[in-house]
Formats: C-alpha cells, structure tokens, sequence
C-alpha cells in the first residue's frame, strides 16, 4: 500500500519514507509516502509533513522538534537506531521502523517508558 | 474504550516541566500524596529543558548582590506592569532554591576558588545568572528533578495523560478529568488541590523556540475553571533565533548564548552594525534588552536592509578560527552536521516566538480565585510584568513550582471530605468520548486547523501588531474556536491517537490565542513586548494590568490601573 504527500514532487528534493504500520510486530505492513524537503530538513520533518499533508493517523513520539533534547524520537532508520530529528532526509528510499526489543505500541512508537510512568 | 480509570490524590499537578516537577517534590515534602501528569513525557517536554544558559540568581558570589537588586532590574524591565509581590518572591526564592538544585547534584559552573559562577546578562545591573553548560543548563535542572520524583514514593508521576479540565463544584477545584493517550480511556481524577505547569503558548507561532507541546492549554483549562488570566497580550519574542541555513539537532535559541560567549556581531543585510541606530552600543555588545532588541531587527527587515531569509547576519568572522573550535567544544560537530561553518560564513536571526510573560493570575500562595486552584513557571502571569528579563525564566520554573506545591499541599490537609462529585464531571467525560473517532474523513485533521492557527498568530498577533490585523485576526480565531473546531475529524485509533490530543490542544489553544487577541486590542498603547504599529508610545492611561475573564462562553477585558 502506498501514498504520496504530494504527486507533483520534483524527484531530486524528494524522499520516499518506508514506513512500518501497525499494533503487533507479527502484523505490520510497510507504507510509503513521498515527501519534498529542502537541504538541512530532518526525517521529523518529514513525518510532521505526512501527518499534515496524507495521513494524520501516523503514530510517532517526539515533544522537542529538531533541538534533539527530548531524546523521544528514536526509531530504526535504515536499520540503526537513531533520532529522526537529526539524521536528515535524503533523496532516495529511507526505512523507517519501530525500535527492536521492545513492545510496539503503534506504528513508530515503542513501549519507551517505564511501567510505573504508564497508566 | 470508555471505561473509566479513576484516579485519586490530595494534589494533582498538570504538567511535567520544570515547574511541574518542582511543585510535586514540594507538595510531597509538605504531606500531600502527588498524581504528577503530562500529556507527553514527564521531564522531557516543556520550556524548561529547552533553556540554554542563565539562570538569574542572587547569590552574591561574584561580587556584591542581593535579591533587593535583582528586583530592581526585574520591575525596571516589567515596564511599570509587574505585580512586585510576586516578582519579590521570584528574587528572594532564587538563591534558596538554586542552592537546594546543588545539593540534587546540578553541577553549576564553578570558579577555582570552588565558588559559583555567575555571569551579567542583558538588562541585568551585577553578575548575577548562573548556568551549568552555555548550552545545557535546563536540560541538567530537569534532569535532576526526574531523578529527584523518580525516587519519592509519595509521587505517582504518569506519562501520556492528558488533563482536558478542571472539575469544580459549588466554585472550588474537586479534580480534573482527561484521557490515557496510550488507550484513549477516559481518566477521572479525584483530587483537593490542582496545580497548572502547562508552560506557555509558543506552539501557536510557526516560529518557535520552545516544545512542541506548548499549547496555551493552561490559559483554556483555567479559564473555563472560573479563573481569570492577567496581562496575556505580553508574548516575548526571542530576538536571535535561527532563521537559516536549515539547522537541526540544536534549539534556535542557541545563537544568544553563542553570541555572548563569542562575542558575535549583529549585521544587516548591508553588511552593517546596525544596534546603535536604535539606542544601542555596537553590534558586538551584549546588554540590550529582548525588546529593544527585537524592535531593532524587525525594523531593520522593515527598512530593506534584511538577509535574504527576511533577517538579519549573526556573524562570528572576526573570531580566529581555532578560538572558535576551542571555545564552542563538541557544538562545532553540530554545526559541521548542518554544513554550517561559522568562521566562513554568518547565520541568519530573526525573533521567533519565546515566552508568555502574562497567564494565570495567582496571589503570592501561586493560588488564583478559585479555591484549590494553582499555577506556576510561565504559566503563572504577573512576576515579569510587560517583558521578562533574561535569566527569569528557570527561577520562575523553580521558585512558583516550589511555592505552588507547598501551598497546594497546606490547602488539601485543611480540606475536609473530597468533595468530588460524578455529575459535575460527567459532562467533560461526554466530550472525550464524543471527540474519538468524530467524522472520521469528514473534515480537516486538528493538525491543518492549528497549521492555520499558527500562520494567522505569526502574521496578525505576532511581535508587531496594529489593530485592524488584530480584529481581523479575532474574529477568524473565534470562528475556528466556535465553528472550525466542532467539524474536525478525528481519528478512530485507540492508541496513541495524536490527532485527539491535537483537537484538545487546539480547543484550550483557540482560547489562549483569542486571549492575546483580544487583550492585544484592548491596549492602545506600545510596551515592553506589545508593540503596536498604530500606537507606538507607551501611554500612561495604560500603566494598568489587563484581566480577561470567560463569561457565557465570552471573553471579557477589565483593566485596572496598579495605583488603583
């Protein structure tokens, strides 16, 4: 399944997300969305811009934007755990997916928090 | 999905912010039983984690000090409009409080003699703030304040809940009702005291220097409590924010304390200083205050003399370039990552949305009118007047958080029997479970509503207003607030479902924006951080604080002059 942010993207300033959907770790799917961003713009970026412009269902952590403060956005990119406020968005596919060994909650977001901070 | 959990405390505290986290310590060391909530991450969120560098105190260990002083500079940059009440106890609290922070191993910088260090920052007359890191000294404060609540077992600290309102009863606070975002189930909580740290409302600017999360939701939960809020129309805007080349991975405000530390020059688009045609010394000076200093940018841009973003240079050229690498440490990774290279080249600055200086209006117990009701950090209105002086912010945070949970606590031991009543917060409860899942499809997501928002605040409510924008601006904001926001779609998921986090964001936010709206209008007159094109003096008539109330769904303005 796929959808795009916006069909009319020039390729070169363009990055196709992969993105893990779902509840269950056995039952995901990947979806992926096109996105336009400018020199410098970070994956956060990209995906405030896919909750805005395609799908504002897409289930992600992060409070600080961009200042790489709050340490919430974690998630694998191209299979390293990293913080999608600072690695940046390039032309090209890039893979995003929940956190490894932990329980995932919904799409991008991962059981991060400690039981007794969790209703 | 609708069962309700219930959850039950003597003190609850919104918001897990500096303050937030101060005043559940606080309560807790005075008897209380704390429910500590935030609709993100406790101690991770807020404005206090993002504060790079100064924190005013007067401790007098650099050279001769005392709270009297700090107050004095504190009411000279409130241009006439600080409840000096609370700005006293904002000066006196500081040193106590900052020393207690050592003691919780926030490791401020120290001279070899072992003593503190304290530095002068704009606007302030000694040596006065103090800092652990020039980039790094909220994010020590709150992390010593997760690990202080991390460890009392008389705080139940919650993540991913967020408070939607105040239940009051026969007009006092009996609890607060919201929902768990990680399930959307609704939550009650049964409590005798509330305290509100939700920060301030740098969300609703496209242009800010603060969390994501900052929403004004405070403004809108007390408001619709029975409170009234003092003085909102004062928003500060930080004068040196980033503005470009794109940069990640650092806050915007970084230039300031890069600026002082370094020495930076403030350019125009001409390639000159520009600060002395305002008043100021050169542009390598470092004493002016936030707003003159944003008047002077503003104007700048205004005359066509801007950078090509619409700005003005920060330039750090004339440094050596190997001082610049010693001086700036493991920054300059961050700076290279971003391709930025400041011995080569200058950045781009522009104010961007800051600090509310005005909110929640509280006597000196951080109480508001309506019994068991309280408020601190920056959503507390009246320490800082009509414009905050640099280094305020975190001792507000510590001082009012600390006040607010002592009091809070006092306040429940002598409440008798709860008074919680399920009728009264039945209604609220109603609301969450209509918002989930509404027109799935049907309408524009939360978040196209606050984008919106945030465009009309940053053009017509922003850092220079006139009044046509403003009633312009008004009348659209309370169109989105009685109209736009009932058509929203909301999503269906149950889990960490963040477009109905975003509809009750927007739904306090629509109230804090028409807030400043509305007060920004009423003031016919330029001060501190109002500045209205159409009104440029400050006008005596106005030496007077501003009080709006919420009366039938209506916001009303009431102005009352300080010598009355």
């Amino acid at each position: 399944m796929s959808a795009s942010a916006n069909h009319s993207a020039n390729a070169a300033n363009t990055a196709r997300l992969r993105i893990w959907r779902g509840s269950e770790r056995d039952h995901g799917r990947y979806e992926e969305f096109d996105v336009r961003f400018e020199d410098g713009d970070s994956v956060l970026d990209g995906l405030v811009r896919i909750r805005l412009e395609a799908d504002p269902d897409l289930a992600f952590r992060f409070s600080c934007f961009n200042a790489n403060v709050c340490k919430e956005c974690t998630m694998l990119i191209d299979g390293n755990v990293e913080y999608a406020c600072i690695a940046k968005l390039k032309p090209g596919t890039i893979q995003l997916d929940p956190l490894p060994n932990l329980p995932v909650l919904r799409d991008l977001i991962t059981g991060t928090l400690s039981h007794k901070e969790t209703l | 999905m609708t069962d309700v959990i219930t959850l039950e405390g003597d003190v609850l505290v919104v918001g897990g912010g500096g303050a937030g986290m101060f005043a559940a310590v606080a309560a807790a060391r005075n008897g209380a039983r704390v429910l500590l909530l935030d609709k993100n991450v406790i101690g991770r969120g807020g404005a206090s984690i993002m504060a790079q560098m100064t924190c005013a105190s007067a401790l007098g260990e650099v050279e001769a000090d005392g709270p009297e002083l700090h107050l004095e500079d504190t009411l000279k940059a409130g241009r006439g409009l600080c409840n000096e009440k609370l700005s006293a106890l904002l000066c006196e609290g500081s040193p106590r409080r900052i020393r207690e922070l050592a003691s919780w191993k926030v490791n401020w910088a120290r001279r070899d003699d072992g003593k503190i260090n304290q530095v002068k920052a704009p606007g302030h007359s000694r040596q006065r703030c103090v800092y652990v890191d020039f980039l790094s000294t909220g994010a020590a404060i709150c992390a010593a304040l997760r690990n202080k609540i991390s460890r009392d077992a008389n705080i139940r600290r919650l993540s991913n809940v967020s408070v939607t309102d105040i239940v009051v009863r026969d007009g006092e606070t009996v609890g607060a009702v919201g929902f768990d975002v990680a399930t959307s189930r609704p939550v009650k909580i049964k409590c005798k005291a509330v305290v509100l740290c939700t920060g301030g409302m740098t969300k609703m600017f496209q242009r800010t220097t603060a969390s994501n999360n900052l929403a004004g939701e405070g403004v809108g939960l007390a408001l619709r409590a029975g409170a009234r809020v003092i003085d909102i129309e004062f928003l500060q805007f930080y004068p040196n924010g980033h503005l470009a080349p794109r940069m990640v991975g650092l806050d915007p405000t970084t230039w300031e304390p890069t600026r002082v530390k370094l020495g930076g020059r403030l350019i125009n688009g001409l390639g000159e200083e520009f600060l002395h045609r305002y008043g100021e010394e050169g542009g390598g000076a470092y004493d002016t205050a936030r707003d003159t200093l944003t008047l002077a940018i503003y104007k700048e841009v205004e005359a066509g003399r801007g950078s090509p973003h619409g700005g003005v240079y920060l330039s750090f050229q004339h440094i050596d370039a190997q001082k610049l690498r010693n001086a700036l440490g493991p920054v300059v990774e961050i700076f290279e990552r971003n391709n930025i290279d400041l011995a080569r080249q200058p950045v781009e600055v522009f104010p961007i949305a800051h600090y509310q200086m005005g909110g929640v209006e509280v006597d000196t117990d951080m109480a508001s009118c309506v019994p068991g009701l309280y408020s601190a950090g920056e959503l507390a209105g009246g320490a800082n007047g009509a414009n905050r002086l640099s280094g305020n912010a975190l001792p507000e945070a510590v001082v009012f958080g600390e006040r607010a949970g002592e009091k809070a606590a006092q306040f429940a031991a002598q409440s008798k029997a709860a008074k919680w009543e399920d009728k009264a917060a039945e209604p609220h409860l109603d609301l969450i479970r209509g918002i989930i899942g509404k027109t799935p499809g049907g309408g524009a997501s939360p978040a196209r509503l606050m984008g919106e928002l945030k465009t009309l605040m940053w053009g017509k409510v922003g850092a220079f207003r006139n009044g046509s924008d403003l009633a312009a601006a008004r009348e659209r904001i309370r169109a989105m607030r009685q109209h736009d926001l009932g058509d929203l779609s909301v999503s269906p998921h149950a889990v960490h479902n963040t477009s109905l986090v975003e509809w009750f964001e927007l739904r306090n936010g629509l109230m804090a924006a028409e807030a400043v709206a509305t007060a920004a209008l009423g003031r016919e007159e330029s001060r501190g951080a109002h500045q209205r094109d159409d009104f440029p003096q400050a006008d005596d008539r106005f030496l007077a604080n501003q009080r709006l109330s919420l009366v039938d769904g209506e916001l009303q303005s009431v102005f009352r002059r300080l010598d009355a």
